[in-house]
């Protein structure tokens, strides 16, 4: 689509140029409107992803303040890039909207209130010490959540009701060895570090147990490294480069240490692919900062989802006979931010688990970083379409690579919900996890 | 290319009427802001733009009712529009009409799987339609390549084609029944709920069907359901020369099989395709055909054989069958990224339609080759073969002054040459007000007028998308009655029957 936007603009920002070249290659087919989730639940145009482009093309065009509406779509956009992965003419949607963010931030004033809340969440959820401060905080005003609309009554809804599990000691920087053979040591196949989230280490520490349990049951050193901690996801997705590139930079530099270390790392686990989509992305993110691009671009080369890596380094036989029918929801960023289809549901089969995928799986849940929070009544109608269709299915167990999806359904879904590592733990000598554990499951 | 004038009179009530329509639908259905109405400038042209006055969302068929019945009264002009993925500007909207949006009606209401027919709201997209019906093993047939976000009423309104049209039939074949609004917000209902209760009715379906949105807004249509073919294989033919390609076209047909879906692809597009899908055609491929057969597994194995030795004989270098589902979605994969292949060697394309008798494929072909010359464009070529609907692809950079005309201009000579080697300006865009100036080439202007008179019949005040399809506007007042004012005849210096 040609766009006319003015040279100075083009000339003073190379976003802009980026932008202009990415509108440039979409033809307006509308293919992307039928993967859309704001569009199916909205059914208009200026809630889609051609309505979108069309929008940014409109705003870099016209220069300077973003109009409210236009503000408004942009930010109902859930950055599911179902569009993206569906796009025949490979539109990288990714990137015009992260640019495109970053351009209201920078020109648009947000009223108070939107403003504040955006200001807490992107300094809460980093930093766990500060995330379980506000859990407690919510606790106490769960109660009186009737009184409140909107984001504040989302989050207020989003508070555990559970009590949250005591800080893991896996999450403390440390080096996990391969579990020992009979007593023996094992030379590690491969050395990798694992991101442990922010949120994760919060709200579900067996994830990475499960996750360190299962590498070092097939061989792996397992790496926390120190300096490593919040993948910049979350504020990068309200547009806040400046909160977000702080904790970029510093994943880079404690992976990178290691990397560079005696020891070397062979690649970067991550087990929530929407931080995985994230660091992927680093590389394009720091591309136009001479210091950083070439470091950025070594850790999005060595970024890996654990179900990626695992297929690379092939799965033991079960020793745990399950054979339990799971329903496998794929994170919107493990399916088309990350384009991995295929190999969590086959590392399932081969782990003895039955498969069933969930119908209209290409739409997102409605969860997407804080998008349940900010855009509460477009992610709840999400929300119970997906739960519709993961019921419909007739599972027992659901699992699901993301932490976000699993806060956002676990708690309506009617069965156990839980991570595909878990299982593939379960399954190769773990532990059967909590989730399941004493749950009456469906019958067969 | 010229649209008629707006109203300025009309735009300047937009205000008035913005409200009158929210009464109907609601106020969050009716977009009047500046910065919302943009993304409706255009469908899946981007070359011709216009501001919508508003853009109206109906959501149902009462609705569409009184939005009509209200623009009728104030004399305001409808373009209807489904998903906006017309390739000939057929819902291109007026700057003094309201944009008529069908994306909210998007139910499947019934599926009566006995009499195998679904009855669907007209913003459903084509391929829903077919996944509301698949537990039943059923499908509907008529695939345009849009068919993922195009929607019914749209398929409808341009009589969509697709792949399989050549064996199973266009749109038209396989629409049983529909209700519609007329512009005074009279509905109505054709056709009927099963195949054949239509019998002994004046066809206005067919007349409806195609009418690119001039006639009336579909509400609700009834399709017919299809079983789905229990096999399906596809052969990939290569040969030397573009002629041989083509004149193997004919022959397959010539020998009595009707392929699901015959295509072409030439030297270009496999070229282009080949970095996508990461695989190497042979150097001596000038042409790839893609013959699809289906039907029951033994039919598919007899037809395989059949015209797999009609291609050989035609001098086709290399074949390969597809055996597995795997294999025919792999080989079908290069048809289907054709497009956007084309899209990664240039800034910006054009792709027009006309249909041709398949025996002049070659003679036109060549043509081509000449017209690019003479305007120093590229193309390429791959289209439904099997039908003679060809789909050339002009190449060429929006950013360039004066590229984008020539791009028209040759676009334009295509369809002529189509139009004189007997073939007929669209096979399945339409016409839009993309083809519409060309109409003249393919219609004398008697036949212009008595398409035009069928328009009056419809639509007296030229209200529903007027400044499509016909290069001039209707002249209802001209025919039609003949208003006889104290004994003068108006206008009566035209010709009358």
């Amino acid at each position: 689509m040609l766009s006319h936007i003015p040279q100075a603009a083009l000339d003073a920002d190379p976003n802009v140029q980026l932008a202009k070249d990415i509108i440039g290659n979409c033809v307006h087919c509308g293919v992307c409107l039928s993967r859309c989730p704001t569009y199916a639940v909205k059914h208009e145009e200026n809630d889609s992803p051609r309505g979108r482009i069309f929008l940014m093309k409109d705003m870099y065009e016209k220069g300077g303040v973003p109009d409210a509406k236009t503000v408004e779509h942009l930010d109902r956009c859930l950055t599911c890039l179902a569009c993206e992965a569906i796009c025949p003419s490979g539109v990288e949607y990714s990137k015009l909207i992260a640019h495109g963010r970053e351009y209201v931030e920078e020109h648009y004033k947000r009223p108070l209130f939107q403003r504040a809340v955006r200001e807490l969440l992107v300094r809460l959820i980093p930093n766990a010490r500060l995330f379980r401060l506000a859990i407690f905080g919510g606790r106490m005003g769960r109660p009186f959540r009737g009184l409140f609309s909107g984001t504040m009554r989302a989050m207020l809804d989003m508070v555990p009701t559970t009590p949250l599990p005591a800080p893991s000691p896996v999450d403390r920087p440390q080096t996990f060895l391969p579990e020992p053979e009979g007593g023996k040591a094992v030379k590690p196949r491969k050395r990798v570090a694992l991101l442990n989230g922010c949120v994760q280490t919060v709200l579900d520490t067996a994830i990475n147990e499960a996750t360190i349990r299962l590498l070092r049951r097939h061989g792996v050193e397992v790496v926390v490294a120190a300096g490593s901690g919040c993948c910049g996801a979350p504020a990068e997705h309200m547009g806040d480069e400046a909160q977000a590139l702080p904790l970029v930079k510093a994943n880079i530099d404690a992976w990178l240490r290691e990397a560079d270390g005696p020891n070397g790392l062979d690649a970067i686990v991550i087990n929530t692919s929407g931080c995985g989509t994230s660091i992927k992305a680093y590389g394009h993110a720091l591309r136009l900062d001479p210091a950083w691009a070439d470091k950025a671009a070594r850790v999005s080369a060595m970024a890996r989802d654990i179900t990626e890596f695992l297929v690379e380094i092939g799965l033991q036989k079960p020793t745990t006979p399950t054979g339990l029918r799971v329903v496998y929801h794929s994170a919107c960023s493990m399916q088309h931010g990350q384009r991995i289809v295929n190999q969590p549901k086959d590392l399932l089969r081969e782990a003895g688990f039955t498969v069933l995928d969930v119908p209209e799986g290409y739409l997102c849940c409605g969860s997407a970083g804080t998008y349940n929070l900010l855009q509460p009544d477009i992610a709840n109608e999400l929300k119970a379409r997906k739960l519709k269709n993961i019921r419909s299915v007739h599972a027992q167990i659901a699992a699901s690579g993301n932490i976000g999806c699993m806060t956002q359904l676990a708690g309506e879904a009617g069965l156990p919900f839980v991570h595909t590592v878990e299982l593939l733990d379960w399954a190769t000598g773990g532990p059967e996890p909590a989730a399941i554990k004493g749950q009456k499951l469906a019958a067969e | 290319m010229q649209m008629p004038e707006p109203s300025q009179a009309i735009i300047s009530q937009r205000d008035a009427l913005a409200q009158g329509l929210r009464q109907i639908v609601g106020k969050d259905w009716v977009i009047s802001d500046d910065a919302q109405r943009r993304p409706y400038q255009c469908d899946g042209i981007t070359a011709y733009m216009a501001m919508p006055l508003l853009v109206v969302l109906p959501g149902c068929a009462d609705e569409v009712q009184a939005v009509l019945r209200f623009c009728n009264e104030k004399g305001v002009k409808i373009v209807p529009r489904g998903s906006g993925t017309s390739l000939s500007g057929g819902a291109l909207p007026l700057e003094d009409g309201v944009l008529l949006v069908t994306s909210r009606l998007c139910n499947v209401l019934a599926v009566d799987e006995h009499n195998r027919v679904a009855r669907v709201q007209p913003g459903v997209p084509n391929i829903k339609i077919t996944e509301a019906v698949s537990h039943l093993g059923l499908c509907y047939m008529p695939d345009p390549s849009s068919q993922l976000i195009s929607t019914i009423g749209g398929n409808v309104a341009e009589n969509a084609g697709g792949v399989h049209c050549l064996k199973y039939g266009v749109t038209a074949n396989h629409i049983l029944g529909m209700q519609a609004v007329l512009m005074t917000g009279e509905m109505v209902e054709l056709g009927g709920a099963y195949l054949g209760a239509a019998e002994g009715e004046l066809d206005l379906m067919g007349v409806l069907t195609g009418s690119e949105g001039l006639l009336a807004v579909v509400t609700e249509i009834a399709v017919r359901l299809e079983p789905v073919p229990e096999v399906a294989r596809v052969i990939s033919m290569s040969f030397p020369s573009v002629e041989e390609a083509c004149a193997c076209v004919g022959a397959i047909i010539g020998v009595g099989v009707i392929p699901a879906g015959l295509e072409f692809m030439d030297r270009k597009v496999l070229d282009a395709v080949s970095v996508l899908i990461k695989e190497k055609f042979d150097d001596r491929t000038a042409a790839l055909l893609l013959c699809e057969l289906d039907g029951t597994a033994v039919e598919v194995d007899a037809l395989v054989g059949v015209v797999s030795d009609v291609a050989r004989a035609q001098g086709a270098i290399e074949l390969k069958v597809s055996t597995t589902e795997e294999e025919r979605q792999r080989i079908w994969s290069s048809r289907k990224l054709a497009f956007s292949a084309i899209g990664k060697l240039c800034p910006d394309y054009y792709c027009t339609d006309g249909t041709i008798p398949r025996n002049k494929l070659p003679e036109v072909l060549n043509k081509m080759a000449d017209m690019s010359k003479k305007y120093g464009l590229d193309y390429a070529n791959c289209f439904h073969a099997g039908d003679g609907n060809l789909h050339p692809i002009i190449m060429y950079d929006a950013a360039k002054p004066g590229d984008l005309e020539k791009a028209e201009e040759f676009g334009a000579d295509v369809l002529i040459a189509c139009v004189d080697a007997g073939g007929v300006l669209s096979g399945e865009h339409g016409i839009g007000v993309e083809k519409r100036d060309l109409m003249t080439h393919q219609f004398t202007e008697i036949d212009l007028q008595q398409q035009q008179m069928v328009k009056c019949a419809f639509d007296p005040k030229d209200l529903l998308n007027p400044g499509k399809m016909f290069p001039t506007l209707c002249r209802c007042a001209e025919f039609g009655r003949m208003h006889v004012h104290n004994g003068n005849l108006r206008f009566a210096d035209i010709p009358r029957f």
